[in-house]
């Protein structure tokens, strides 16, 4: 008995399996298996040294600070503009829904040299802020503007499908039962939707930390103050620093697969909740 | 007269009970736009202004410069090699996934996922682990004379990496839903497994598969990171448009590098559009299926 596939009369498994699984390992998982390997030739405290490094803990604490409060900003305003795409209706609402996307399909190189000269001090954008004090273009907060677009479709289109599926009964029973519009929404609506909410901030965020097009051009790039953790990595790997880059990825690879386990387990939170509302 | 008001509160009165006042809806929406305006549209229509700021003639001879069409080229190549590997990829682990049940099927599409979650430059960095100088195969392939990273096959490589999960993951809901009755009455009635795939499954995925080459297409042609890494940079040779955009910014050849760079933006609202009419089409087709039901 063959207890590893169930029987069927489709003809073309073990071609169809077995082309998917070539594939996947030499494009993906014998290259990814490289940076490990590679890695283990380094002893514990070589690899340990190498990853704690003063600017190498500056650039987590940025590239991770950065990710989240861009994420935590696409958050409130994801489920804003998820919401008046949803439930209300203005001119050029179909326009406004599709260029959502716009940052998926824009090359992050575009997005970072068009977010620089807006966000330079005689940019558009920059030339209000700058007599305000504020520096957006070659600092900290210029990481933070182009995270925020890079990540701003994931939590608009996963709250998204899941607010236009509430029924409208509940919030018809919530009225009748005297709650007013914000107790609906905050006792209602919003427990439906965190964990869409909460899966958007964390695809946002994981996006975010690995993200480098758009934020070479924006960060200034200074070693400890504006240099992100992948630009690290290239600085590293252009000086044949191999062993160092090679072990500086395998912590942001560790750190994308924990990410991913997360993600996966609040997506079956999400689907398990809006099959339960 | 009262008998014509008295409707008229009631339906005024029910709306209010489920929708928010005008002034919260106002704001809300005024808000949401505000947002928008500052992060995406004028982020979008800066890339074309700067682009012609200079005149169209310095635009023209920014896309028509050497350096800039033979990045043009190698970009189209390189999305003309690896979309349609992506998409045979895509068609195999759909059909694998959905059309059959075996352990460990979650763990493949979780696999399959995989690149999505990796930084670009480490996208990059690995393929430079096997292929570059100091990497598994760099003595073999230096021996006889072969160049991957810092070549064309580098970039190929890395493109198709970061490009793979997309088609796949178009086809593998889609085929799921759509069951395995349709083949399975093909194959009863003596239709061959290809001859079932063509007439049966391809008319049945063929706007899943369209959708999927579309978003694979504009990521393999706007990548940055992972190609920047295996690139060189070497100009007329490696370059892809990204890459040149880099180049001519670094440069501060600004008008140029936004000239390349609206070439870009055009692709982007080009996939956007495609798409936009592609789940039009599917919304129109799902209500025409339920009306039918």
């Amino acid at each position: 008995m063959n207890t590893f596939k169930q029987h069927s009369i489709l003809p073309g498994f073990n071609l169809a399996l077995g082309f998917t699984l070539l594939y996947l390992s030499l494009i993906v998982l014998i290259p990814l298996s490289a940076a490990f390997i590679r890695t283990a030739e380094l002893t514990w405290p070589e690899f340990w040294s190498v990853v704690t490094t003063p600017r190498v803990i500056a650039s987590y604490r940025l590239t991770f600070g950065a990710s989240f409060a861009a994420a935590l900003v696409n958050a409130v305003f994801g489920l804003l503009v998820a919401w008046v795409l949803v439930r209300y209706h203005f001119p050029g609402k179909k326009l406004v829904d599709a260029l959502v996307d716009l940052p998926f399909a824009l090359p992050t190189a575009v997005a970072g040299i068009a977010l620089t000269a807006l966000y330079a001090g005689n940019g558009w954008i920059g030339q209000f802020l700058e007599p305000l004090g504020i520096k957006v273009a070659f600092t900290p907060l210029g990481i933070f503007v182009a995270l925020t677009f890079i990540g701003l479709p994931f939590v608009v289109r996963t709250v998204q499908p899941v607010l236009e599926d509430i029924e409208s009964e509940l919030e018809e029973a919530a009225a009748t039962l005297g709650a007013n519009r914000w107790q609906t929404f905050t006792k209602v609506i919003f427990p439906v939707l965190f964990p869409a909410l909460m899966t958007g901030f964390a695809l946002a965020f994981a996006r975010a930390i690995g993200e480098y097009g758009s934020v070479i051009f924006i960060a200034g790039n200074m070693p400890m103050v504006s240099e992100i953790t992948p630009l690290l990595i290239i600085t590293k790997l252009e000086q044949y620093d191999y062993a160092g880059a090679t072990a500086l990825s395998v912590v942001m690879l560790v750190i994308s697969f924990i990410l991913l386990l997360i993600i996966n387990l609040l997506q079956w939170w999400s689907r398990r909740r809006s099959i339960r509302a | 007269m009262s008998t014509i008001t008295f409707p008229v509160t009631t339906s005024a009165n029910k709306q209010h009970a489920t929708q928010e006042p005008a002034w919260v809806r106002r704001s809300l929406i005024g808000l949401a736009l505000v947002f928008l305006t500052l992060f995406l549209f004028i982020p979008l229509i800066s890339v074309f202004y700067e682009a012609f700021k200079k005149g169209v003639d310095v635009y023209l001879a920014a896309i028509t410069d050497p350096d800039a069409v033979s990045a043009i080229k190698l970009t189209l190549t390189v999305a003309a090699i690896a979309v349609p590997l992506n998409l045979v990829f895509g068609i195999a682990a759909a059909w694998a996934i959905a059309k059959f049940e075996f352990r460990g099927k979650n763990l493949l599409i979780t696999l399959i996922d995989l690149p999505f979650s990796v930084s670009p430059v480490v996208s990059g960095l690995i393929y430079v682990l096997v292929f570059g100088l100091q990497g598994w195969l760099g003595p073999w392939l230096a021996e006889h004379d072969i160049k991957i990273i810092f070549a064309v096959p580098g970039i190929v490589l890395a493109t198709i990496f970061v490009t793979v999960p997309f088609i796949a993951r178009e086809l593998i809901p889609l085929m799921q839903a759509q069951g395995t009755e349709e083949e399975e009455a093909a194959v009863v009635l003596g239709a061959s497994g290809w001859q079932t795939f063509y007439h049966v499954t391809i008319p049945n995925i063929k706007w899943g598969l369209l959708y999927g080459a579309i978003l694979c297409n504009a990521r393999a042609m706007g990548e940055f990171g992972a190609v920047s890494v295996v690139s060189g940079h070497i100009r007329g040779s490696t370059n892809t448009m990204p890459l040149h955009v880099e180049i001519l910014y670094n440069e501060y050849n600004f008008a140029a590098a936004f000239a390349v760079a609206s070439l870009l933006a055009l692709l982007a609202l080009v996939t956007l559009a495609l798409k936009t009419l592609i789940e039009f089409r599917n919304q129109q087709h799902q209500k025409e299926v339920t009306n039918e039901h």
